[in-house]
């Protein structure tokens, strides 16, 4: 009997990473930032402040068990246990189920918090893309959030409407961007809005015989253009930044920035320090670094208090 | 007089035959994607049987929203006109038509001349279409045919939270981790077009009688849930997934080759903002 081997070309890779210039035994707070959302997970290990480790991977069947995943993937390569933690704050779509979280944060307020971080208190607009909805989020110089909008009943424009699409033209998701620049002209857009209908459109792409790099060309602008109603509606402003796993995806990020004539920020740590460095920048780390950054605010202030146990 | 009413829609093309009042012969397929060629063989094939030619045939009105691939019409008209003249033929007292096929759904506003007054449709989204009901039955591993009919073993209502279709997918298969029975996913299903479907009915406002058409009519579970979400009574005409080509038939039949409806479109609002 032949088996087939089912390739799933949605799977991203998982990643994590540690700060090799921190010893957190001599840090005073440590604190942790859980981001269980509907497809991913990230967990961030804060050592007063600074980024010490973070992990991204996949949210599982259960948030519980998600957020195990996200810590132990973060905290693998180091020997800080979770009893280490003074506070962890849990946010996204699964934040009332992170078990070893003190709190919970909506991500809109974590996302906010973390671009301001990440990217610089010049952020104005965080448009927050991630595998089941997309917001977008208008800050001050501090993170707070001003004013947001979302859409999260419609696949169109989210992770998983870009997932589906990997799937059905058997493309990893990670070459979809660079691949859909890979062409002589630039098509014009999937017309359809719904995902469900812009398969069958896609089907019919293919069996006229478009090529596939084009096909990509034309789901990415489709997907900016969809991204682009939620900004107009809300009001872009300078610095403009994209955060989540989109954000990845060069293939809709140029093509939203053309459309939108308005430069998304540079993918690096506003932080010289960490920039040079090297610490990893990754776009899907925002709610996780936004929660981590709160707990610590919150025992600075003496609003909360440690739960450490070791 | 011989005339043709030739329905293309997003998945199936039906055929009607007319002899004046009398039908002589009908068909139906998949329209695929070489649509025009779907068609012609289609039409080829219903004629044989009815034992007609081409030239045979005096008039044929095109309908459905491929109807531009029917090449050798000689008139075209909407999908809503066609349904209107179609469901008064057969049910003359229906004032409100809901039409839900493959990746429409539609409700007309339709007088007792079979005039169209007013309508709007759901083009734009899977939910609400015959589609999302073959998305939840992959997800089920059960046939369209079999979800439609246990639908109506349910025991108990379970909302749906996901109105998308890819989103509903995932949450069937929670569902079903759930332990929630197959009955129940079923019907969970059905109330969630119909709650759909029920809103863009009452766009145009729901009148007596309500008369259901398009394939979905054909889905005994939906017909159920559309009559409790409507909470009105609903007549099906007989084959109703034929009304859109019977509708066109009786259009070449009165000599109007050419009609007008007004569209409302309806896209679902998907977007909700907040300060913090």
């Amino acid at each position: 009997m032949v088996q087939e081997v089912k390739q799933e070309f949605w799977r991203w890779p998982e990643t994590n990473w540690v700060n090799p210039n921190i010893d957190w035994e001599k840090g005073k707070l440590i604190t942790a930032g859980v981001d269980v959302g509907s497809v991913s997970t990230q967990a961030v290990v804060m050592v007063d402040g600074e980024p010490f480790a973070f992990g991204n991977t996949r949210t599982g069947s259960d948030s519980p068990t998600s957020a195990w995943t996200g810590v132990n993937f973060a905290l693998e390569k180091t020997d800080l246990k979770v009893d280490n933690i003074d506070y962890t704050i849990g946010t996204g779509y699964g934040r009332v189920n992170v078990p070893m979280a003190q709190q919970a944060i909506t991500e809109i307020t974590c996302h906010a918090r973390g671009a301001n971080f990440m990217y610089g208190p010049e952020v104005r607009t965080v448009m927050d893309m991630g595998g089941q909805d997309c917001k977008a989020i208008n800050v001050d110089e501090r993170g707070k959030v001003l004013n947001f909008i979302m859409n999260d009943k419609c696949a169109a424009g989210t992770g998983r409407g870009m997932e589906v699409f990997a799937d059905l033209i058997r493309v990893p998701v990670w070459e979809i961007g660079p691949r859909s620049f890979n062409i002589s002209k630039e098509p014009p857009m999937i017309s359809s809005t719904c995902v469900v209908f812009a398969k069958s459109e896609v089907i019919g792409l293919l069996e006229a015989g478009t090529p596939e790099n084009e096909i990509m060309a034309a789901y990415c602008s489709a997907m900016a253009h969809r991204i682009m109603e939620l900004l107009n509606r809300l009001g872009v402003k300078e610095k403009f930044v994209i955060t989540g796993g989109i954000a990845k995806n060069e293939g809709v990020v140029k093509r939203l920035e053309k459309e939108l004539k308005i430069k998304t920020a540079e993918q690096v740590w506003y932080n010289k320090q960490y920039r040079d460095k090297n610490i990893p920048f990754d776009t899907q780390i925002a709610g996780a670094i936004g929660a981590a950054l709160f707990g610590n605010a919150l025992l600075g202030m003496g609003k909360a208090k440690s739960a450490r146990k070791a | 007089m011989i005339v043709a009413g030739i329905d293309v829609g997003g998945k199936n093309v039906h055929i009607v035959i007319k002899k004046d009042g009398q039908t002589l012969g009908k068909g139906a397929g998949p329209t695929g994607i070489k649509k025009a060629e779907a068609v012609e063989q289609l039409y080829d094939e219903v004629l044989k049987k009815a034992g007609l030619k081409r030239k045979d045939v005096e008039r044929v009105v095109a309908t459905g929203s491929s109807a531009k691939r029917v090449a050798f019409a000689s008139g075209f008209i909407p999908d809503a006109a066609a349904d209107a003249r179609g469901v008064i033929k057969q049910i003359p007292t229906a004032r409100t038509i809901i039409d839900v096929g493959a990746e429409e759904g539609r409700a007309i506003k339709v007088s007792a001349e079979g005039k169209v007054l007013d309508f709007a449709i759901n083009e734009k989204c899977a939910a609400g279409t015959g589609t999302f009901v073959e998305a939840m039955s992959r997800a089920l591993e059960i046939s369209v045919e079999e979800l439609a009919k246990i639908a109506l073993e349910s025991t108990q209502a379970i909302p749906m939270n996901a109105q998308c279709a890819v989103f509903g997918e995932s949450e069937v298969v929670s569902l079903i981790h759930q332990k929630i029975t197959k009955p129940d996913i079923s019907r969970a299903v059905m109330d969630a077009i119909a709650g759909r479907i029920g809103s863009v009915a009452r766009i145009v406002g729901l009148e007596k009688d309500v008369v259901m058409v398009g394939g979905m009519a054909k889905n005994a579970g939906f017909v159920d849930s559309l009559k409790k979400t409507i909470e009105m009574p609903v007549a099906v005409p007989e084959d109703p997934d034929y009304i859109g080509a019977m509708g066109a038939a009786e259009a070449a039949l009165a000599g109007a080759m050419t009609e007008e409806a007004k569209t409302k479109v309806v896209e679902k609002e998907t977007i909700t903002g907040g300060k913090a």
